[in-house]
């Protein structure tokens, strides 16, 4: 029996049954992936585009109902480029980038996300997640016709699991009987109630934020702009916050804090929530109920992502609070950070212990997205009176004075962690070279003639030139790198002097198959670069 | 180089201030001090701007709470 926990909105792998199930023995796979959400499709995407065969187990046949993530932030539409689905994405998703905060009836004050020039991605979307899991999977299938070894499992649910000296064993049901099946790497991505971490008795701690939120999306024809707005103590929610959002297909997120002593099912009755609704969009507009939602949130993260063969990406092994839009995006970066360093491993290019600086660099990052998005939390939800008072203080003199718009906090957006200080990390050893491209840096995207940089960087290690000469074709251990010889005078604009030269006349840099910077010099050495290559993959 | 704090004695004419604090104060209810007191910190650290010195401003704040004789060493 495999137990229905929620409703699809798109059945996406129906249950089918598999030659595994009447193996006489456990069969083998390289990597097992438990979870089909954004972090497993993206881990088996990448993974399949690499030549790694990955079975995915999901106890659902599809994707989950409800909007819930909501925004994509520019890092990860960059992530999705190079996994082939980010134009699926653009092509959907409601571009924004105005904020406006509101105090009572007051704006007090609005801001662009300043999204520089020069990127091919916006710094956000607005997509409902069972649509990017949608994409995710319609270019797994697309890869798998090309011949990605992926494969997908419906209503496989696990049920067990046992780590082995060299393999794990995993009991999974399904509707006709248990099995088991055996992998070399088993990566959950099961969420954060994680049912693989609760089965191996591992740690989940943090903090619970005593705090209710309601969700209300909603379908109407209206002329709102496309902005985030949100208010503070509005009169449609005395003495709590709300927020509005757009998404695709004339939907709208509206999002009411509720406090933490509620009833929650009189708060989820639907006539409460069409009043709620009316009082905020205004008694005469028309609207439909989508899906609605109260949730309550906790900043957590498990002490170790790597246990042995066992790897935690996603909100398996960190969870935050949603403001800042930092849980599907930072999972996301996951992702992108295992899929090549398992890779790697599986082709016996990098020895096993490049996968504890997973661990290492993801756990740098969730503490950076649990830091930030519980100042949000610690702004929104003030825990007691001297909290409240300096909340208000800064609404206070918001309305007067400039100085105080760096103090209200409604979310601190995603952006991709800088890995400082990671095992990985070659030198930095060209002189006044920008700190944003600094090793451990993710790249910023740049024009380059008719195209952008980050299109360039294709997965595997690439050497990038500027200004400087570089062979034409270059391998480091029998493994081909992509050289991109580029000149300041391919961009116009300036923008890829400013963002990989800064004072530099000339500058080569190394750079991971996940576009983090490895090192960087003010000449191409090759010693230098293959001594840097063998650190970030975990040689040295 | 870091900035030290300043404790010694640094305003010109201290009594004019304390009177002025005193007076901006006059007539609120203690929520509203409390208020006025928030804000002032605020606009005070804001013009400060140097984190070093705010942080041994916080610690001298919290030591000097222990009482007579224990005050900010």
């Amino acid at each position: 029996m495999v137990a229905v926990r929620y409703q699809t909105a798109f059945r996406l792998y129906p249950y089918e049954k598999s030659v595994d199930q009447e193996a006489a023995r456990p069969v083998r796979h390289p990597v097992v992936i438990v979870g089909g959400g954004p972090v497993g499709m993206a881990l088996a995407l990448d993974l399949g585009k690499r030549g790694i065969a990955c079975l995915v187990l999901d106890d659902h046949d599809g994707v989950g109902m409800g909007s819930r993530a909501i925004c994509f932030a520019k890092r990860t539409l960059e992530i999705c480029d190079r996994l082939g689905c980010g134009d699926a994405m653009m092509n959907k998703g409601v571009v924004w980038n105005t904020g406006r905060v509101y105090r009572d009836v007051r704006e007090v004050y609005s801001f662009d996300l300043l999204p520089e020039g020069g990127h091919r991605r916006p710094a956000f979307i607005n997509l409902q997640q069972p649509y990017f899991e949608q994409f995710l999977v319609a270019e797994i299938r697309r890869q798998q016709a090309a011949g990605a070894p992926i494969e997908i499992r419906g209503q496989n649910s696990v049920t067990g699991v046992g780590q082995q000296a060299d393999h794990v064993v995993l009991h999974v049901d399904t509707p006709d009987g248990p099995y088991r099946v055996e992998a070399d790497y088993l990566v959950a991505c099961d969420g954060a109630n994680s049912p693989i971490r609760t089965m191996m008795g591992l740690d989940f701690e943090g903090r619970v934020f005593e705090d209710n939120f309601l969700i209300a999306d909603i379908r109407m024809m209206a002329d709102f702009p496309v902005e985030r707005r949100f208010w503070f103590d509005p009169p449609f929610n005395r003495g709590e916050t709300a927020l509005l959002h757009k998404q695709p297909d004339d939907v709208w997120r509206l999002d009411f804090q509720l406090g933490w002593n509620i009833d929650r099912k009189a708060e989820l009755a639907p006539e409460r929530i069409r009043d709620r609704v009316s009082a905020m969009i205004g008694a005469g507009v028309d609207f439909e109920l989508v899906w609605t939602s109260i949730y309550t949130f906790r900043c957590c993260t498990m002490e170790t992502y790597r246990h042995g063969r066992v790897l935690f990406a996603g909100d398996s092994a960190h969870q935050v609070s949603p403001f800042g839009a930092r849980g599907a995006n930072g999972g996301i970066q996951d992702a992108d950070n295992l899929g090549w360093k398992l890779a790697a491993v599986l082709k016996g290019e990098a020895p096993a212990a490049l996968l504890d600086s997973y661990h290492s660099e993801r756990k740098q990052a969730a503490l950076e997205n649990i830091k930030n998005s519980a100042r949000s939390a610690d702004f929104l939800t003030p825990r007691n009176p001297a909290h409240a008072l300096f909340r208000d203080a800064v609404l206070d003199l918001v309305e007067h004075f400039d100085f105080a718009r760096p103090m209200v906090n409604s979310g601190r957006l995603s952006v991709p962690c800088i890995y400082d200080g990671s095992p990985l990390n070659g030198p930095d050893a060209l002189g006044g070279g920008p700190a944003r491209s600094r090793p451990g840096a993710p790249c910023s995207d740049a024009p380059v003639r008719d195209g952008f940089l980050l299109d360039r960087l294709t997965g595997r290690f690439a050497v990038l030139a500027i200004n400087a000469a570089v062979p034409e074709s270059l391998s480091i251990e029998g493994q081909p790198l992509d050289v991109i010889p580029l000149s300041a005078e391919d961009d116009a604009t300036g923008a890829l002097a400013h963002r990989y030269l800064g004072e530099a006349p000339c500058a080569v840099y190394l750079i991971r198959p996940d576009q983090h910077v490895v090192g960087r010099w003010p000449a191409f050495d090759p010693a230098r670069i293959e001594t840097a290559f063998s650190q970030a993959t975990g040689k040295v | 180089m870091m900035t030290d704090l300043i404790l010694a004695p640094n305003l010109d004419n201290t009594d004019d201030f304390y009177a002025a604090l005193l007076a901006a104060h006059n007539g609120l209810s203690e929520g509203e001090s409390h208020a006025l007191n928030a804000r002032l910190v605020l606009i005070l650290a804001n013009h400060i701007g140097d984190e070093g010195v705010l942080t041994q401003a916080l610690d001298a704040a919290v030591k000097a709470r222990s009482g007579p004789g224990q005050g900010a060493d």
